[in-house]
């Protein structure tokens, strides 16, 4: 099925991907082309984790954009996934955030339709009828109404689902790098070590624009330099994949005093010579993990992922879209089988640092309100998005909104605007 | 006198931390919070959802008086956020056990939250769970965890519960 782009839905002429209509963020009938373009398109979207489904039977209720899915593993160990909708009047049939199934079916409590985890219709009450009236009609195939199903992979013990068939398989989908970064923090059996969730009254590109952006981190975020921690002199970049995906990379061991001299020329708030020290300097300390000197790994699979290592806390982030003006962002924080006692509880100190609460993260759903707030009446006016150039792609430095170009790049022509 | 889970005394007393303790908060009194936890302790701000799954993730943990201190440095002079009070509600409060000097309490909290468009809405509902000793004749929390049912936190948390 594919939906053709209504030509008032087209960017202006004068609209490029250094200045983008601020009517991409505000606009319902936007939001609702980019779920059935985007969501409902050739794309890859994060369900859970295989860790989340431990047994036959497991289940876990999610979304692909802002339609309802329930993921599940089924008696073939396999995970499947399929629109939380009741293929006979339209009920939401499971109803939990998360469980297990024992018989392994799933039934809507409206009118008992039941169905199996791979979205199978096995049975209608009173399909005969009842003392010979009623019924559904003899030729009702069960066959032909089974719920609509997402097409599922497991990749390294992360599930993502797709509505589309034109979608790649996912190393092609992902790049090069993602499929590498990706590798690297999946680098052994995860475990789950909890979520947290936050509703942010703002248009969810703002955020994915947000995860794309090294420009902002040392301005916005603030926590370590107001404690004397000095940051943005240290190596790293941002790397682009199929234009929608990116990763930001951050490596120690890369001081560079003329990086610093200009910080300091700037007047800017980003660098401070320490007013305020920690009373508990425990709150920063880790360890090694990682057979790379790279701290912080911020990737984006667009459009509902990222994934990211700060420190030792690693975090799989759920953007999902509920309309033009709000998002649901679920945190999924984990640690490996395998981690010893010492690794587990820097992790758990280190959860201060991110998430809604994140010492260092909380102000990225500030950010994305005060831009929506501002926009609200402004769609036939554009952004200005030219640190480090006009171009698209790959920079060894933060200066940058090179990843942004090129998600705006790749949003024109999944949406043919 | 005895620290029994009956007496009235000890009831007061506790009643008054609780009390105190969120008066500090709604007041903007925050360089003062640390100070109603013991030296080392445990205070942690935990999605109902996790606590039911058995996982320990929190929003904000802290096992010292001095990481709660480095909280509130941050709240004023690092973080970014809108201008926003709390309010605090409690009710419920009931001593569960007093077991080897450590009083454990629970109670329900509702915490409104209003910013300057002047609304004022849930921004977070919960139980806490206490450990509550007494240090030099002084009630402190020992442990104190915020269960929060609302575990949906709008835009940020950046004030402690």
């Amino acid at each position: 099925m594919t939906i053709k782009t209504p030509d008032h839905l087209k960017w202006p002429a004068d609209a490029d991907i250094t200045a983008v209509p601020y009517s991409v963020f505000n606009n319902r009938e936007v939001y609702d082309l980019e779920q059935q373009k985007i969501h409902n398109g050739p794309t890859w979207n994060y369900l859970g984790t295989e860790a989340e489904l431990p047994e036959n039977g497991s289940f876990k209720s999610t979304y692909i954009g802002d339609t309802p899915v329930v993921v599940t593993r089924g008696e073939d160990g396999l995970a499947y996934a399929w629109v939380n909708r009741c293929a006979h009047r339209g009920a939401e049939i499971c109803r939990e955030r998360h469980g297990k199934s024992d018989d392994g079916a799933f039934t809507c409590v409206y009118h008992q339709w039941a169905f199996d985890a791979k979205g199978d219709l096995r049975g209608v009450p009173f399909q005969r009828g009842l003392a010979g009236k009623g019924g559904m009609p003899k030729d009702f195939d069960k066959t032909k109404h089974n719920l609509r199903k997402v097409r599922v992979v497991s990749h390294h013990g992360v599930i993502f689902g797709t509505f589309s068939d034109d979608t790649p398989d996912i190393e092609t989908y992902m790049g090069e790098d993602i499929s590498r970064h990706f590798k690297r923090i999946l680098k052994g059996p995860i475990e789950i070590i909890g979520h947290t969730r936050q509703f942010i009254a703002g248009n969810w590109k703002f955020y994915s624009e947000n995860t794309k952006d090294p420009y902002h981190a040392s301005l916005l975020h603030l926590f370590h330099p107001t404690f004397g921690i000095y940051r943005a002199s240290l190596g790293g970049g941002s790397i682009v994949n199929n234009d929608v995906h990116s990763v930001l990379w951050v490596e120690n061991n890369k001081e560079d005093e003329s990086v610093l001299d200009d910080v300091k020329k700037d007047n800017t708030r980003t660098y401070q010579d320490g007013t305020y020290q920690l009373q508990d300097p425990s709150l920063l300390a880790g360890m090694k993990e990682f057979d790379d000197d790279t701290s912080t790994v911020i990737f984006s699979l667009f459009p509902s992922l990222v994934v990211h290592q700060i420190q030792n806390t690693l975090c799989f982030r759920q953007i999902l879209p509920k309309s033009e003006s709000e998002f649901e962002l679920v945190w999924t924080f984990f640690g490996y089988a395998d981690d010893s006692d010492e690794l587990r509880s820097y992790r758990m100190k280190q959860l201060n640092l991110v998430g809604p609460a994140g010492l260092i993260s909380m102000e990225d759903g500030e950010s994305t309100e005060l831009c929506q707030k501002a926009i609200v009446r402004d769609g036939q006016y554009s952004n200005y998005i030219r640190m480090g150039g006009t171009g698209t792609g790959t920079d060894d430095h933060f200066v940058t909104e090179g990843a942004i170009r090129s998600l705006w790049k790749g949003y024109r022509e999944l949406m043919d605007v | 006198m005895s620290d029994d889970k009956n007496n009235l005394m000890l009831k007061d007393e506790v009643n008054d931390l609780l009390n105190a303790y969120v008066q500090c908060i709604d007041d903007d009194e925050l360089e003062d919070w640390p100070s109603f936890f013991t030296d080392k302790c445990l205070y942690q701000v935990v999605p109902r959802e996790n606590h039911e799954m058995g996982l320990p993730t929190a929003v904000m943990w802290c096992d010292s008086q001095g990481m709660l201190s480095d909280r509130i440095t941050a709240l004023r002079h690092a973080n970014i956020y809108q201008v926003q009070w709390y309010r605090h509600i409690i009710s419920n409060t009931v001593i569960t056990s007093v077991v080897n000097d450590e009083i454990h309490v629970q109670s329900n909290y509702a915490v409104f939250k209003t910013c300057n468009d002047g609304e004022s809405t849930v921004f977070n509902v919960g139980r806490y769970v206490d450990v509550i000793v007494r240090v030099n004749g002084q009630l402190k929390f020992k442990e104190r965890s915020a269960i929060y049912d609302t575990h949906r936190i709008t835009t940020l948390m950046v004030i402690p519960i």
